[in-house]
């Protein structure tokens, strides 16, 4: 198992209080679950403490005195939010850079080459080891597990998007975007249509897939 | 082979439009009223009679298992939850549902979730998956507007409300218990199974939880009949599967499949054939990373479904190939699995916590061949003390791929261990050099 690590001394804010927008996301959090189930909130409510963080300070993280504003909102107690805080990966414990590069290494990515999309992001942030933040701020670079898309391997997530069928000189490439404040389209990074073979679909094609199957 | 005409995901690729009007236009949506005019036993009936087995990697009958349900209410609320969290290594075939063709799961929810008398169904998407979600919320969305689903859905009488969970990066959050936890608000750690979900699941109330692409194939199957479905196929391995191929193959990719197609000519016609020629070929792991990996000379016969690939030692699982070809390190390839598992493992039971640090120890000083021969039966030992000593599957799913490695390729790691005692001197013991293993977490 891996915990997540604490905060550095000195990163974390005095003060938290959710925005405008974090409220309307919240409002909409809690109408999922039954009024005596607030708990099932606290996972939803981290990710609207971690977005907000981004938006601020540009840095997407949860610091110890956001995860008591959650508690009180969601009437747990503190440490019942530290330990889910701590236990998911997704949740930044410390603060990040702007862009978080997130590498799966995981067998079908390995494969594939994902020691040198690995490569490619270090040499073109300067980053030595997982985990780090760039000295410029813009990159911090995770190892993940599987992220679920092993057709496209090799991936490379950006915050929320998936960069996919990647090879150094790419995702170099990319990261070079990403430092001149572009977003390029994620998906996959070859000619190719999302999980269908490159070189075309071998199945439905035709247009004849886009209308009712054996239905009379 | 399957024909196009015959599958049930006909936007897999999202070369059509996956929002509400191009899911009617395939054909979502019609006449959902009717199926559920024709009432919970006749729909549980027809469901156990399509032989559709569980989508997820245990293979368990979806209409036995939603007969659980308790057929009265007593009182405490029924749910349906959907297990999104696709993370099992290999495995990417839910995403495509979740993104390409999201109608047929907003459908089929609301159909089972009528079957089992559950108002709500909740489903829990891995957190990674963010624009898959948004592309499920936004069908959620057209289908409150457009009657759908919510108060008296699609005019049937019936209330239904579905909701989103995103999980958080927690591979573990994929065994249903564990999910459960996570739905609550918790650390995604296994619950001890009796009592089981159909009896006390979410906040204790009858619950069944079932894979996305369980789920996802119900409406179709309800429409087009039992019949046809359990037409394809093998005989107890009926219908279709949403499979993947990743690995060393020409065109990796994510196809519908009928079951009991050899992989062989899966593996050509939708692969693109392995890379260099199937004679290049070392192992597939046939279902995801938690399934021992099958050498090549099986898979030139084996069959593509639950039964076939059980009596060969291995299991279908999700039904996500991974391909090695000989340039692979197998044992590389393996320790990379144990890494994984301990980096997953959620801490509750110490055979796990611990022995996935020892196994993933051991396999690295395996990858050099810095071992003795006796270590491959040590780790084979460790292997089967944690094997069927946890609370969830994460601990024999830990141990499986090693297992299978020793069956499948001991020689090669007993090469490898003499060629590092050759190169570095003598057959004397191999001292661990202090510093190298990484304390236990």
């Amino acid at each position: 198992m891996s915990a997540q690590p604490s905060a550095p001394e000195g990163a974390e804010p005095t003060h938290f209080e959710f925005d405008q927008d974090s409220e309307r996301q919240i409002a909409a959090v809690l109408a999922k679950y039954p009024p005596e189930r607030k708990a099932s909130g606290v996972l939803p409510l981290l990710y609207v403490v971690q977005k907000q963080m981004g938006r601020q300070t540009g840095s997407a993280w949860i610091p110890r005195v956001a995860m008591d504003v959650v508690a009180e909102r969601l009437e747990m107690a503190p440490i019942r939010v530290y330990e889910v805080a701590t236990f998911y990966l997704m949740f930044n414990t410390k603060p990040i850079g702007r862009y978080h590069l997130q590498v799966c290494t995981t067998t079908s990515c390995w494969l594939r080459g994902s020691d040198d999309v690995t490569a490619a992001c270090k040499a073109a942030t300067g980053i030595k080891a997982f985990g780090e933040t760039s000295a410029d701020g813009l990159f911090t670079l995770t190892e993940v597990e599987c992220l679920g898309a092993c057709a496209n391997a090799p991936i490379l997530q950006v915050d929320d998007d998936y960069y996919e069928d990647l090879d150094g000189p790419r995702t170099e490439e990319l990261i070079a975007a990403l430092k001149r404040g572009e977003r390029p389209t994620p998906g996959p990074t070859i000619d190719r249509l999302n999980s269908a073979p490159a070189g075309g679909r071998k199945v439905l094609v035709g247009d004849m897939a886009q209308k009712p199957q054996g239905q009379e | 082979m399957l024909q196009d005409k015959d599958r049930i995901f006909t936007n897999l690729y999202g070369q059509g439009d996956w929002t509400l009007a191009g899911a009617r236009a395939r054909g979502d949506w019609d006449g959902t009223a009717e199926i559920l005019a024709r009432g919970r036993d006749a729909i549980i009936n027809e469901m156990k009679a399509s032989g559709l087995r569980g989508r997820g990697g245990a293979g368990f009958p979806t209409g036995v298992k939603w007969s659980f349900m308790p057929k009265k209410n007593d009182g405490r609320p029924h749910y349906l939850v959907i297990n999104g969290d696709e993370s099992e290594p290999g495995t990417c075939k839910d995403r495509e549902i979740l993104r390409h063709d999201p109608h047929k799961l907003v459908e089929s929810a609301l159909i089972a979730s009528f079957a089992m008398g559950a108002h709500a169904a909740y489903i829990y998407i891995r957190g990674e998956f963010y624009n898959e979600a948004m592309h499920l919320q936004h069908a959620i969305d057209e289908a409150y507007a457009a009657g759908l689903i919510g108060p008296n859905a699609c005019g049937s009488g019936w209330d239904f409300d579905f909701y989103i969970h995103r999980g958080a990066g927690a591979y573990i959050c994929g065994e249903e218990t564990a999910l459960l936890e996570s739905l609550e608000g918790k650390k995604g750690q296994p619950r001890m199974k009796p009592p089981f979900p159909a009896a006390m699941g979410l906040y204790g109330c009858p619950t069944t939880v079932n894979n996305v692409e369980s789920i996802a194939v119900s409406a179709t199957i309800l429409r087009r009949g039992a019949a046809w479905f359990s037409g394809l196929g093998r005989p107890n391995n009926a219908g279709t599967k949403l499979m993947a191929i990743s690995g060393h193959v020409n065109t990796p990719c994510v196809f519908e499949e009928e079951l009991g197609v050899p992989m062989r000519e899966l593996i050509e016609k939708h692969g693109g054939g392995v890379r260099g020629g199937w004679d290049n070929l070392l192992a597939v792991i046939p279902g995801g990373c938690s399934v021992p990996m099958l050498p090549r000379d099986v898979c030139d016969t084996v069959l593509m479904d639950y039964d076939s690939l059980r009596a060969e030692g291995s299991g279908l699982g999700t039904g996500c190939m991974i391909v090695m070809d000989k340039s692979t390190d197998i044992i590389a390839a393996i320790a990379r699995f144990s890494k994984f598992f301990k980096h997953e493992s959620c801490g509750q039971c110490t055979p796990c916590r611990e022995g996935t640090g020892w196994m993933m120890r051991i396999m690295d000083r395996m990858v050099q061949g810095r071992a003795e021969i006796e270590e491959i039966d040590m780790l084979e030992q460790v292997t089967r003390q944690v094997e069927g000593h946890t609370i969830c599957a994460l601990g024999d799913a830990a141990a499986w791929p090693i297992q299978g490695l020793i069956r499948r390729f001991r020689p090669v790691m007993e090469e490898r261990i003499r060629a590092y005692k050759a190169a570095h001197g003598g057959g004397r013991i191999v001292q661990v050099p202090a510093g190298l293993v990484e304390a236990a977490e």
